[in-house]
C-alpha cells in the first residue's frame, strides 16, 4: 500500500433511510438498473447487495417502544433491556446502509483465478472488469454475500470504494451524498478511534444495544475496511455474526487433498498387488 | 415481521445455554451469503468427470504394468474422453469461451481454481498422449511415460475439486473441508473401477472389483464422518434433493461393489456392477453440490453455527 488505508465507518444510529447513498452510488458508477419491484420488506425494495447494487439500505421494523427519536432522551432512564418487548404496538426502525467490507483478508481476492480482483494502494479490493472471466468463484467465497455476477454478462461486480474518486483525492460518492454523516469516509485508524468514542457516547446515553461490527483487526477476516455501528445483532441486518475468510483453512485443505490423493494411489496399488499379474 | 421473535431468549439466571436455540434471526429470511451461480450439470458434472479421469489413469497404469492391456487401453481412452469433456463443461460455464485465456494469466496457489487450471493443463496432454500411444501402438516409451505422469497427476485431479468446493463460505462444503477430499477420492475410485468393469474383459477385472469394494467402504465411512462434523448443517446433506441423491449414491455404490464382488466374473454382472458404481459416483457429486446450494440459500446454516461459535467464545 503506497497510500494510507482508507475505509468507511457506517454509523447506523444516525441513518435516516433516505437512500441518497444508493442513488449517488448508482449515478457515479453508472450502474445499470436491476429491477424495480415492491418487496413488502418495509421501505427496502433494493433487497440486497449485488452486481448492480453496491450500497443497500436495510429497513428493519421491530415491535419495541424505543424509537430513534427517543435516543438522546434515554439517558439514565429506561434502557433497551428493560423496556417490555412489543409494548404498545410501537415500532422501532433500524436502518443501515450496507456495502462491500473491503476485508483485510479478502476471500474473493484470494480465490480469484485470473488476478482480476486486486488490492489497491488505498487498501481496498477492486475487480478489473477487463480481466474478470466470469468464473464466479468469488461469489460463494465472500462470507458477506457481497460480490455477484451480472446476469447476461457473467462477470463479477462490486463496490470499488469509488477507486476513481479516491485517485483524484475525493471521497466516495455515497459518503459525499450522506446527509447525516452516517457514512463516514477516512483513514481507517482514525475511523476506528472515532467509532470507539461514538459507542461509548451511546452507551452513556443508555443505548446499551450499540455495538461495533467489523472493527476488530483480530476477527475472522482481519477486520473490515468498511465497518459499522449497529443497534442490534448483526444477523438482524442480514450480516453474518462471525465471518471467517475461507482461505484461512486452505493449507489444511491442500494437506487433506494431498493425503487423499496418496490414499487413492496407495489403495489402487494395493488392489493390483493383491490380485497379481494379468488374466484375473 | 422479518426477524424471528426474541421472546424465546432465555432469562434464566445462572444457567448456561445448553441446547442450541432452534430460532435464529435473519433479515426477512434472506440468505446471508450468495450461492454460486454455477450450473449443476457443468460443475457437479465436472467433479464427476475429473474423478473418473483421474482415478481412471491410476487404474490404467496399474493394468498397463500388470499386463491387462485391453483394460489399460480402454481406461486411457475413457480418461482422455472424461478430461476433454471436463474442459468443455468448465469453459461452457464461463459463458464466453474466449474468456478462458484469462485463467492462465497467473499462477496463484491461494486459488484452487487457478491451480486446477494448471493441473488440467499438465494432466490433459499426459492423458492424451497415453491414450494416443495405446490406441495407435506407437511410441511405447513415450506412451509409458505419459501413462505414468497421468497416474501421478490423476489422484490430484480427482481430489483437488474437493478443495475447490470447500474453499468457499458455503456451509455444507466449507464445514467438511477436512473430509471432502477423501469422499471425492472414494467417489472417483468408484467411478473409475465402475468404468473398468464396464469396458474391461472379465478376466482382467479383479483389481477393479477390489477397488470398488474399497471405494464403497470409504464412501460410506467418510459420508458418516462428514455428517457428524457438520452438526446441524448436516440437514442439508440429508434433506431434499441432496438427501435423495446422497442416499441413492450410498445404495448404488454399495450395491455396485457387492454385485462386482459376487458376479463380476460374468459379463452381465460386471456391466451391471460398473454402471451402478458410475451412477453412484455421479449421485455423490450432484448430491454434495445440491447440499451446498441448499446451505447457501438458507440463512439458518450461516447464522446458527456462527452464533453458536460466538456464544461459546463469550460463555
Amino acid at each position: 500500500m503506497s497510500e494510507e488505508r482508507v475505509g468507511f465507518f457506517t454509523d447506523t444510529s444516525v441513518c435516516i433511510g433516505c437512500k441518497a447513498c444508493e442513488v449517488a452510488c448508482k449515478e457515479w458508477n453508472a450502474i445499470p438498473e436491476d429491477g424495480l419491484s415492491l418487496t413488502a420488506m418495509s421501505y427496502d425494495n433494493t433487497q440486497a447487495l449485488g452486481a448492480s447494487t453496491w450500497r443497500h439500505v436495510a429497513f428493519i421494523e421491530q415491535p419495541r417502544p424505543e424509537g430513534r427519536t427517543e435516543l438522546p432522551l434515554a439517558q439514565g432512564e429506561s434502557t433497551a433491556q428493560e423496556t417490555p418487548v412489543g409494548g404498545d404496538g410501537e415500532l422501532r426502525w433500524l436502518m443501515s446502509s450496507d456495502v462491500c467490507k473491503h476485508c483485510t483478508h479478502a476471500a474473493c481476492l484470494d480465490v480469484c483465478p485470473t488476478g482480476s480482483l486486486f488490492r489497491t494502494e488505498f487498501g481496498t479490493v477492486v475487480v478489473q472488469e477487463d480481466i474478470c472471466n466470469g468464473c464466479g468463484y468469488c461469489v460463494p467465497a465472500c462470507p458477506y454475500g457481497v460480490i455477484e455476477q451480472r446476469p447476461h454478462d457473467g462477470r463479477a461486480f462490486k463496490c470499488t470504494m469509488c477507486y476513481d474518486r479516491l485517485g483524484a483525492g475525493r471521497e466516495p460518492a455515497c459518503a459525499k451524498a450522506c446527509p447525516t454523516e452516517s457514512i463516514q469516509f477516512g483513514p481507517l485508524d482514525e475511523l476506528r478511534e472515532r467509532a470507539a468514542l461514538r459507542v461509548d457516547q451511546l452507551h452513556e446515553a443508555g443505548v446499551t444495544d450499540a455495538r461495533l461490527y467489523g472493527h476488530d483487526p483480530d476477527d475472522g477476516v482481519g477486520g473490515d475496511g468498511a465497518f459499522f455501528l449497529l443497534l442490534d445483532r448483526p444477523e438482524v441486518y442480514g450480516l453474518p455474526p462471525d465471518p471467517v475468510v475461507t482461505t484461512r483453512d486452505l493449507p489444511a485443505m491442500w494437506q487433506h487433498a494431498g493425503t487423499a490423493a496418496l490414499s487413492l494411489l496407495g489403495g489402487l496399488a494395493a488392489c493390483f498387488a493383491l490380485t497379481g499379474r494379468g488374466r484375473r | 415481521m422479518s426477524t424471528t421473535g426474541r421472546a424465546g431468549r432465555r432469562r434464566r439466571r445462572g444457567e448456561q445455554p445448553v441446547v442450541p436455540r432452534a430460532d435464529f434471526e435473519s433479515y426477512y429470511g434472506r440468505p446471508v451469503i450468495k450461492a454460486p451461480s454455477w450450473a449443476a450439470p457443468d460443475i457437479a458434472g465436472y467433479f464427476f468427470l475429473g474423478g473418473l479421469a483421474g482415478a481412471g489413469s491410476v487404474l490404467a497404469a496399474g493394468a498397463h504394468l500388470t499386463g491387462r492391456t485391453t483394460t489399460a487401453t480402454a481406461l486411457k481412452v475413457s480418461s482422455l474422453a472424461a478430461v476433454s469433456l471436463s474442459a468443455a463443461v468448465l469453459i461452457h460455464d464461463l459463458g464466453k469461451p474466449s474468456r478462458f485465456a484469462n485463467m492462465l494469466r497467473v499462477f496463484k496457489p491461494t486459488s484452487p481454481m487457478s491451480m486446477g487450471s494448471w493441473l488440467l493443463g499438465a494432466y490433459g496432454p499426459a492423458a492424451g498422449a497415453a491414450a494416443a500411444s495405446a490406441v495407435t501402438d506407437r511410441s511405447p516409451r513415450l506412451g509409458g511415460a505419459a501413462t505414468g505422469a497421468a497416474a501421478l497427476l490423476g489422484p490430484v485431479v480427482a481430489t483437488y475439486t474437493a478443495v475447490l468446493a470447500a474453499d468457499t463460505a458455503v456451509p455444507a462444503w466449507h464445514g467438511v473441508h477436512r473430509e471432502l477430499p477423501y469422499l471425492f477420492a472414494a467417489s472417483a475410485t468408484a467411478a473409475a473401477s465402475g468404468m473398468a468393469l464396464v469396458v474391461g474383459p472379465t478376466d482382467e477385472n479383479a483389481p477393479a472389483r477390489c477397488a470398488a469394494g474399497l471405494a464403497a467402504l470409504a464412501d460410506a465411512a467418510v459420508t458418516k464422518a462428514a455428517e457428524r462434523r457438520l452438526g446441524m448443517v448436516a440437514e442439508t446433506w440429508r434433506e431434499g434433493r441432496a438427501g435423495a441423491l446422497l442416499r441413492a449414491a450410498q445404495v448404488l455404490t454399495a450395491g455396485g461393489a457387492v454385485t462386482g464382488a459376487l458376479f463380476g466374473g460374468r459379463r452381465g454382472g460386471a456391466v451391471a456392477s460398473g454402471l451402478a458404481l458410475l451412477a453412484g459416483s455421479a449421485c455423490t457429486r450432484f448430491g454434495v453440490f445440491a447440499a451446498g446450494i441448499a446451505s447457501a440459500k438458507d440463512p439458518r446454516y450461516t447464522v446458527v453455527p456462527q452464533r453458536e461459535r460466538l456464544d461459546e467464545a463469550s460463555a
